[in-house]
């Protein structure tokens, strides 16, 4: 597969994921409005409250996560050869040039973010800009262009905001059902039928975070290495990234101050402590950095 | 009788959508080309229009570097007009003089220290891999462009159409290999 057709599958996949995580929430408002007696009530309101929260995240979403950041546009003169970059990599990408941030922070960093290639954004630590070489500021810049490039930032972005969604639902339905009057469970006939679909709603109000979350860093994961690899490709040496994520994997100061579990799949590298274990390996937002590493030096 | 009929239309069809597609594909690619051209000549000129601000700074420090100073100047001169491999031999000239500039002006610190100067060398050295850059991304369109003129079937299309094939921006330096990557 070359890269355009990587974009394709991409965007497709998009639609694909935002469709599951529809359905998802759509049951999750049926159970949330059966609680309540009315399930179109639940339906329609889940509904109206996803596309609210889609609308808003796409729109501002990127705005809200560099404040978040505390990222300042980068200056033209004091980093210039940072713009030169970025303008460089875009040309090389073949996407307007995205704008530039800068985040006072001493670990090695960066992140983009954006809807698409014409509204995106690549924000990189201060701490990268002073302890990477030029050539490995280079293939950094290159991987954030990819994310651009091949549209990860917006999937991520969506992705983001459903699990969002399902969370607070999940959350409201549990809370709900806790605080619900009892009385509703046993009413006539259709008691049985009606605890049956109670216990099944709930239980899936309880998984359905989880899994959304499960999805949503392995698709993290998977962006992670395609953007290594087509950053490659605009560089044409992937011995740069390598080195930088070495220097990453090797810095005493691994974490961003600003970053949370909101922000923490944007980053070039985890920003977070990390938590071993195998079943969290499930929940880790980046791939193993020394896989990373030497599938880039692999190429 | 009828169920022949029914082939050969959704086969029509099918074939119709084809030559849309590919049609349409080839235009995507020609338009890409012409982009990556302009682009490559924006910074071309960027680089063109930096030139003299150079000279000018260096020459203050640097008054007896003569030679160098001419060279730059001449190769600025062919820049502008000509056709594609023209362009591309004085944009490598013009690469080549202003490197040996920068080796004059490592003998004298105290250009180095200026501010102006420190300033010009970064923009005209992100304006070289700009230029390296946009050339990278006009080849490889050039080439996937070529590539579909050639290849069977699209050839008859882009025949059919008359889609020629395009010139590559060749440069004598070593050009950075197209590396493979699997996805």
């Amino acid at each position: 597969m070359n890269i355009y057709s990587e974009i394709s599958s991409n965007k497709r996949n998009s639609y694909i994921l935002l469709f599951v995580f529809i359905i998802i929430i759509i049951i999750l408002g049926y159970v949330f409005g059966l609680i309540f007696g009315n399930s179109y009530f639940g339906i329609i309101f889940a509904f109206i409250f996803s596309i609210m929260m889609i609308l808003i995240g796409y729109y501002s979403g990127d705005k809200l996560i560099l404040s978040m950041s505390k990222a300042r546009e980068a200056d033209k003169k004091e980093h210039a050869f940072l713009i030169n970059t970025v303008e460089g990599l875009s040309i090389a990408a073949g996407i307007p040039m995205p704008k530039v941030y800068v985040m006072e922070e001493d670990s090695i960093n960066a992140f983009a973010t954006g809807r698409d290639p014409k509204h995106a954004s690549i924000t990189l630590t201060t701490g990268a800009l002073k302890k990477l070489k030029r050539i490995e500021l280079e293939g950094v810049i290159a991987h954030e262009m990819s994310h651009i490039k091949n549209f990860d930032i917006r999937l991520m972005m969506l992705v983001s905001i459903l699990v969002g969604v399902i969370i607070l639902l999940s959350d409201f339905i549990i809370r709900n059902f806790l605080w619900a009057p009892r009385q509703r469970h046993s009413r006539g006939s259709g008691g049985i039928f009606y605890l049956i679909i109670i216990v099944a709603g709930l239980l899936l109000a309880i998984l359905s975070p989880i899994i959304a979350q499960a999805i949503r860093f392995s698709i993290s994961r998977k962006r992670e290495f395609l953007a290594d690899s087509s950053g490659a490709l605009l560089t044409r040496y992937p011995k740069g990234l390598a080195d930088a994520l070495k220097k990453i994997r090797d810095d005493k100061d691994k974490l961003v101050d600003s970053a949370n579990k909101a922000t923490a799949h944007l980053y070039l590298e985890n920003p977070l402590r990390k938590i071993g274990g195998k079943i969290n390996s499930l929940f880790n937002t980046h791939p193993d950095i020394n896989e990373r590493i030497k599938k880039l030096e692999s190429i | 009788m009828a169920t022949l009929f029914w082939v050969l239309i959704i086969i029509l069809i099918i074939l119709v959508l084809y030559i849309i597609i590919s049609y349409n594909r080839l235009i995507t690619l020609r338009n890409r080309i012409e982009n990556a051209w302009s682009q490559i000549n924006v910074q071309l000129k960027r680089r063109y229009d930096l030139i003299p601000n150079l000279v000018e700074i260096v020459k203050g420090y640097a008054k007896h570097e003569k030679e160098t100073f001419k060279m730059v100047t001449e190769a600025r001169s062919k820049l502008i007009t000509g056709s594609l491999s023209d362009r591309a031999k004085a944009s490598d000239m013009i690469t080549n003089a202003l490197k040996s500039i920068f080796a004059v002006a490592e003998a004298y610190p105290k250009l180095m220290a200026n501010e102006n100067f420190k300033m010009l060398q970064e923009e005209l050295s992100g304006t070289e891999s700009k230029i390296a850059y946009s050339r990278q991304f006009y080849n490889d369109s050039v080439m996937e462009f070529n590539i579909l003129i050639q290849k069977f079937p699209t050839n008859i299309i882009s025949n059919m159409f008359n889609f020629k094939e395009r010139e590559f921006f060749k440069t004598e330096g070593k050009e950075k290999e197209p590396i493979k990557v699997k996805f």
